[in-house]
């Protein structure tokens, strides 16, 4: 029996008169890696951030693990030690070489030495190939290493599930490869992932099932198999094949 | 006649008293601005709303009356009600309280600059929203502010000529002085009005030092071309 990480019901989003979401529900096993994919404007961004307490759903409830994090007077900042986010622009913290940036969660949230954290900020560092530009400040980093570094100072948490939201979106293509990458190795680790993305190259291969959003409605999910193969929907179809065009030629005839 | 430079051998020792009373009129005016602006801009930014309101008409209202009148208020019209001040106390808060407005309103604007994205990613991570004020956005908005922010010292060092008002003994009140004894106003105040430009020359350089000590290597290339 799978456990259930992240659970979603019935949750719903406006701004004001404006429907972002309605009446979603999504439940992420542990060691699942779920691919969102849906036309821009359709609320997956926002769903993502409200899973991670940056904005308060209107209604329904989320749950991490056991506890309702939507419930009123919920330590948000307790729970977002346990969400990893990986934000599409990076927002790598500018003032702070990489290692720096990984290390201020750890010193000034989880309070460990300066030492302790120095260790676990490599060691991620490392994981995302980085450790040799620990000492450099995001303004010196490409793209696709300041995203890196993004995800490692995210991990440093030891988070229970990472959300990325587009995480190569803003990335010149030639890096959007070495990010997808340390994605996939950690989907093979067993991280538990939440991924809104373009990338159906990296949707077929690596997410156990796929999303596909539209209108602030989930109108179909399955295995990559299902969705690429044998959509039910006509729509589903539509946008796969158009969306697979425009970012992955060699996708498309697989 | 003494020429201008002449002023040096006899009023020297006088400018340079003087000259320190307005690097410390400055340099306590500057401070008290700086704490109280900066926390009148962390209130605009991310106060409730009736704080963001009060700190908002207090920047109005010292931005919006002249620091004279503000002075006057202070030194002559409080003790009306009981509250009286020293000269050089009067001189530092009239200083402090009028700065502190426009600090505000330097801060204020690097600190949106910063913006909220980066107040999501230090949120995301965990950090509580004053932690993540003092860990990543002020670090950031206070460099940010730096170079517009500059103008306020040097601006503030020359604003403070004007409490020879209320006979605080500044350089200004030497220069006065210095004209008075001699009666040759045009030399007396050609002197101090050189003794102001090298302080300004030599706080500018200072400014321009902490702005370059402090750049964010990976930064710097903009601000350099």
């Amino acid at each position: 029996m799978p456990k259930p990480i992240l659970t979603i019901k019935n949750l719903s989003k406006k701004y004001g008169e404006n429907v972002i979401f309605q009446d979603l529900s999504l439940t992420v096993n542990e060691g699942d890696t779920i691919v969102i994919i849906g036309p821009s404007g359709t609320g997956k961004s926002t769903l993502l951030r409200c899973v991670n307490l940056l904005t308060r759903p209107n209604e329904g409830q989320i749950w991490l693990d056991d506890m309702e994090i939507t419930a009123k007077g919920t330590d948000e900042d307790q729970v977002r030690q346990h969400i990893g986010m990986v934000f599409q622009n990076f927002l790598l913290f500018n003032h702070l070489t990489a290692l720096d940036n990984v290390k201020l969660g750890l010193t000034k949230v989880k309070k460990m030495s300066d030492e302790a954290a120095t260790r676990k900020a490599m060691r991620e560092l490392t994981r995302v190939g980085l450790a040799d530009r620990a000492n450099h400040y995001p303004g010196q980093l490409s793209g696709g290493q300041q995203q890196r570094v993004g995800i490692a100072r995210a991990l440093a948490m030891d988070p229970r599930v990472m959300l990325f939201d587009e995480p190569t979106s803003a990335l010149d293509p030639e890096l959007i490869g070495e990010v997808l990458e340390v994605m996939r190795q950690l989907a093979l680790d067993g991280m538990t992932m939440l991924v809104v993305t373009h990338e159906m190259g990296f949707a077929r291969e690596v997410a156990d099932r796929i999303v596909f959003m539209e209108k602030g409605f989930i109108v179909e999910e399955g295995s990559p198999d299902e969705m690429f193969n044998h959509p039910k929907f006509p729509r589903t179809r539509e946008f796969l094949w158009k969306i697979t065009e425009l970012y992955g030629k060699k996708d498309k005839d697989a | 006649m003494l020429t201008w430079l002449g002023y040096f051998g006899r009023f020297g020792q006088n400018f340079l008293r003087g000259a320190g009373i307005t690097l410390e009129l400055t340099a306590v005016g500057l401070a008290i601005g700086f704490v109280l602006g900066l926390l009148l801009a962390l209130a605009r930014c991310f106060g409730p709303k009736w704080l963001q309101k009060l700190a908002g008409a207090y920047i109005a209202i010292f931005r919006g009356t002249p620091l004279l009148v503000q002075l006057f208020i202070i030194y002559y019209g409080l003790p009306e009600i009981g509250i009286a001040f020293s000269q050089s106390t009067a001189a530092y808060l009239a200083l402090g309280l009028n700065s502190a407005a426009y600090q505000a309103e330097y801060l204020r604007g690097s600190i949106n600059a910063i913006g909220a994205a980066q107040m999501q990613a230090g949120r995301a991570i965990g950090l509580s929203k004053w932690q993540a004020i003092g860990y990543v956005i002020l670090p950031q908005a206070l460099r940010l502010a730096l170079p517009s922010w500059s103008n306020e010292p040097i601006s503030l060092l020359k604003t403070t000529a004007i409490v020879f008002l209320i006979a605080v003994q500044d350089l200004m009140a030497e220069g006065k002085r210095a004209a008075t004894t001699t009666f040759d106003f045009v030399g007396a105040y050609l002197a101090i009005a050189v003794v102001y430009l090298l302080m300004v020359f030599a706080l500018d350089a200072l400014l321009k030092f902490i702005e370059r000590k402090t750049a964010i290597p990976g930064m710097d290339i903009e601000t350099q071309r």
